[in-house]
């Protein structure tokens, strides 16, 4: 017991004994904790004020602009403020709809249709990009082992992404042709005795060069909702004997819905936008709401082009919302 | 033993059908771009489409002439500036954004969702507001204003959420032993923060570039009276298409190639630096 030191003389009550004399009153962690919360890092004020200030400028202000637009009246000038619902009217009804004697009782207005068109073919696109991008998703991320070659794989498959879709939309034009590549290979394999034109300013075409355009946005999401799954849960259902299709069914096909469902809202929302395309490899022979939208600011309608906008907002919303009611991102996530 | 082989022999045969079937999907998403790049050496007396006749530089001379295709030189200059300003200022505000969100504060969610918009809102409708609210308070647009704000809006979200990740995984005990060491705010920011999310900076401004510079829908209205590149190329489609197009497309498409290229090597030298 004598070989123990012996306590140092306290000169504060509050003081306590350490190894090396004395040390200073435990401090209370939790307020000294709560307080350098508070102060550390820079003030959160001055990190968000400018991104909020110029959000507020090029993106809500814009949207505000086109929800008032669209109640205004068109003029010569332009615009002159007004509260009218007439450019809504126009939008939805065409003339004779509340009148049953007329050819076009209750018939919808051209415009409604348009953008009717524009929503199911959106859909058609996007379930081709499903059905095409998914495999790709998942060989890269169930398939191949070393990491590098994945990373290398993935990189290859997601560089268009960063190319202008503009020249690749172009660059359909050489393929889909009647002297295209398409139709001399169809030709040169015996499928079809002379060339068709049925490629270039087709729908036909149109998909295959949309789909072509967008797939890479489902492929990035869904690989990483598919390369988050642990592997021993595969393993597990496989050593109780689930063949192939049941592993997909039961584990895969799952856990990777939240990555489906952000690719397809990613594709949705950039195809009902869509209206260059269109000009370029259909030839401006159908018209989406994105083409209305430009076609009535060029020739100075601006609440009729506001009208469309908004509805094409619309529209969008309606779409995004059935895709998170059919998976629910945040319960999955 | 034979189960085994049996089972084996099928995995490799799935493995090979889904190579297969991914080396079909890179022809489909590169094949196009590849026949446009062949057909632009085009020999002068050939149209748009194969067989080529003969092999020339003939449309490629054709882009140096201003005549032919307008302002070509000066549309590339221009989205060059404009995509090199919105990668500055969207890797800042994506680093600064993520940052604020690092804490709760009143009205994070709101900001976050008014961040995503930018993703979410069609550029041709951003494009519409824009201008008609410019016309309305007697602003001519252009491209280093009215462009340049749009364009980081598209862009912001993308940078925003590569920051996002880049914190998640961050270790805050490494600025924390900076702080107890006396470090002021800034020093910490400088000296600990900054050198360990470079790689996410450099990878939030490659979408802030790239987007830019290929950006179509949002500049369509937004211009003003000089065109960028993209609104250049949109333009001669509209006249009779010639291999000069195509040409212009190549070139571009290989410039931006360029750029993911020289961006992913600055993105694995600081990564290996920083860990």
């Amino acid at each position: 017991m004598n070989e123990l030191p012996q306590a140092a003389p306290t000169h504060h009550a509050a003081h306590h004994r350490g190894l090396i004399g004395d040390q200073p009153p435990p401090p209370d962690v939790a307020a000294a904790a709560r307080k350098i919360r508070r102060e550390t890092g820079f003030p959160v004020g001055w990190l968000i004020a400018p991104a909020a200030l110029w959000l507020l400028l090029f993106l809500v202000l814009p949207l505000i602009g086109i929800v008032i637009f669209s109640f205004w009246d068109a003029s010569a000038k332009g615009m002159t403020p007004d509260f009218t619902f007439k450019h809504y009217g126009a939008f939805f009804v065409v003339e004779g709809f509340f009148d049953p004697e007329s050819r076009n009782f209750l018939t919808p207005g051209v415009f409604a249709r348009t953008l009717w068109s524009t929503f199911r073919f959106t859909f058609i696109v996007m379930f081709f990009c499903l059905i095409i991008g998914y495999p790709v998703a998942y060989f890269l991320a169930m398939q191949v082992n070393s990491f590098k070659f994945q990373l290398a794989l993935f990189l290859l498959a997601m560089v268009p992404f960063w190319t202008s879709y503009l020249i690749r939309a172009v660059a359909w034009l050489p393929m889909l042709g009647r002297r295209g590549l398409l139709n001399t290979a169809l030709v040169n394999l015996g499928i079809l005795d002379k060339p068709t034109s049925f490629l270039l300013y087709s729908e036909f075409g149109y998909t295959m060069a949309l789909v072509q355009l967008y797939v890479v946005l489902c492929v990035g999401p869904i690989f990483f909702s598919l390369a988050k799954i642990d592997r021993a849960i595969l393993e597990a259902a496989r050593d109780m004997g689930a063949n192939s299709f049941q592993v997909f069914r039961e584990i895969i096909g799952p856990l990777s819905l939240p990555g489906v469902a952000i690719g397809m809202i990613f594709i949705f929302v950039m195809i009902m936008g869509e209206f260059a395309t269109a000009v370029v490899v259909y030839g401006g022979k159908t018209s989406t709401t994105g083409t209305v939208i430009l076609n009535y600011y060029a020739i100075a309608n601006y609440p009729f082009a506001a009208v469309n906008a908004i509805m094409l907002m619309v529209a969008m919303m309606i779409g995004v919302v059935i895709i998170l009611r059919v998976v629910n991102i945040r319960k999955e996530l | 033993m034979a189960r085994w082989t049996v089972r084996r022999a099928k995995r490799v045969g799935t493995k090979a059908g889904f190579s297969v079937y991914y080396m079909l999907f890179l022809v489909f998403i590169y094949g196009p771009m590849i026949a446009m790049f062949i057909l632009s050496f085009q020999g002068r007396r050939g149209g748009t489409s194969f067989p080529l006749r003969g092999f020339s530089l003939y449309w490629w001379n054709r882009l140096l002439e201003p005549s032919t295709v307008g302002d070509l030189q000066g549309a590339l200059g221009r989205s060059l500036i404009l995509a090199l300003i919105v990668m500055v200022i969207t890797a800042i505000f994506a680093t600064m954004l993520a940052m604020a969100f690092r804490k709760r504060f009143v009205g994070s969610g709101v900001l976050f969702y008014t961040v995503m918009a930018g993703l979410m809102v069609p550029g041709v409708l951003l494009s519409l507001g824009l201008a008609t609210l410019l016309r309305q308070l007697g602003l001519p647009p252009a491209w280093w204003h009215s462009g340049l704000g749009v364009h980081v809006v598209w862009t912001l979200p993308f940078g925003f959420l590569v920051m996002m990740a880049v914190f998640n995984r961050f270790d805050e005990s490494l600025e924390e032993a900076a702080r107890d060491m006396g470090a002021s705010e800034w020093t910490v920011f400088k000296e600990v923060t900054l050198p360990l999310i470079l790689p996410g900076i450099v990878a939030a401004g490659l979408f802030g570039f790239t987007l830019s510079y290929d950006e179509f829908a949002r500049t369509t209205l937004l211009a003003g009276e000089l065109n960028t590149l993209p609104l250049d190329i949109n333009a001669q489609m509209t006249q009779r298409i010639r291999p000069t197009l195509f040409a212009l497309g190549t070139a571009s498409t290989i410039l931006s190639l360029m750029m993911i290229g020289l961006f992913l090597l600055i993105y694995t030298a600081l990564y290996r630096r920083s860990h």
